[in-house]
């Protein structure tokens, strides 16, 4: 029998493996998409809640979070890009200097 | 074990596998594959959870759309592998303790089984109505200001791309 529970530890283990990929890698598309899986530990959540709880509210945030996701996505592989072509390097390593 | 259970097992164990290869790839063009697969895994367990449009949602947009974003901007920056993973080895004992309490602080607040709120109000339903009539009535103020949001990421990022400010 599967209980709400099993479903928070899933959301939960995926969300310490993207908190573990953000701050042990040092490229900074891979900390990007770290990120991407922490936002969908916060869907599976908010879903299985939604299920477990019979309000559909729960489905209408994920929406919501999937589009805005998807529009931050946009926004920090532009700054990403224009960031590689003043530095030439993705590696946050030697991205430490607000020099332009 | 039922084929429900089975394929909840499946699907989470998948995932979370992905999750790891995404996290420990040498290479970033790997670690997006198996990003897209850990969104697949992940839209069958919505599937598994009854929320079909979210499922169908969650393939189009993250899956197709953002990474094939992501994709395009690899290949672009044309980021080489690296050669030897040159691991500070603060920053791999510090992301280990940090996902080490999370985890720790995760069991103990998931020991008791966690009840259900309200009884549940009528309507509900994974499907295509049930998701998108609150949008028109209840959300329409998130709605609204999640379009203009949209407008506001495309000039920025428009504005991003430019070469010079002129």
């Amino acid at each position: 029998m599967i209980t709400l529970n099993h479903y928070l530890w899933i959301s939960g283990l995926l969300f310490a493996l993207g908190i573990a990929g953000i701050i042990i890698r040092r490229n900074l598309l891979v900390i990007f998409m770290a990120l991407e899986m922490n936002l969908n530990a916060a869907n599976l959540a908010l879903i299985a809640f939604s299920k477990f709880n019979k309000l559909v509210d729960g489905q209408v945030l994920v929406f919501f979070i999937i589009a805005i996701a998807a529009a931050e996505v946009a926004v920090g592989l532009a700054i990403i890009v224009a960031l590689f072509r003043r530095q030439q390097t993705v590696s946050v390593d030697e991205l430490n200097s607000m020099r332009l | 074990m039922t084929i429900h259970d089975t394929l909840f097992w499946f699907f989470s164990f998948a995932m979370l596998f992905c999750g790891v290869l995404v996290i420990s790839s040498r290479n970033p063009v790997t670690s997006a594959m198996f990003l897209v697969a850990l969104f697949v895994f992940m839209a069958g367990l919505f599937v598994l959870l009854e929320a079909f449009f979210l499922a169908a949602i969650q393939i189009l947009v993250y899956a197709g759309a953002v990474m094939v974003l992501f994709l395009f901007v690899i290949m672009l920056l044309n980021i080489q592998a690296n050669e030897r993973r040159k691991f500070r080895r603060l920053g791999l004992l510090g992301g280990l303790i940090v996902a080490g309490a999370f985890v720790w602080e995760l069991a103990i607040i998931l020991r008791a089984p966690i009840a259900a709120m309200v009884p549940g109000k009528a309507g509900f339903g994974g499907s295509l109505e049930a998701v998108v009539k609150p949008l028109f009535t209840n959300y329409m103020l998130p709605f609204e200001v999640t379009a203009l949001l949209l407008l506001v990421a495309m000039i920025g990022v428009v504005l991003l791309s430019k070469k010079d400010l002129k």
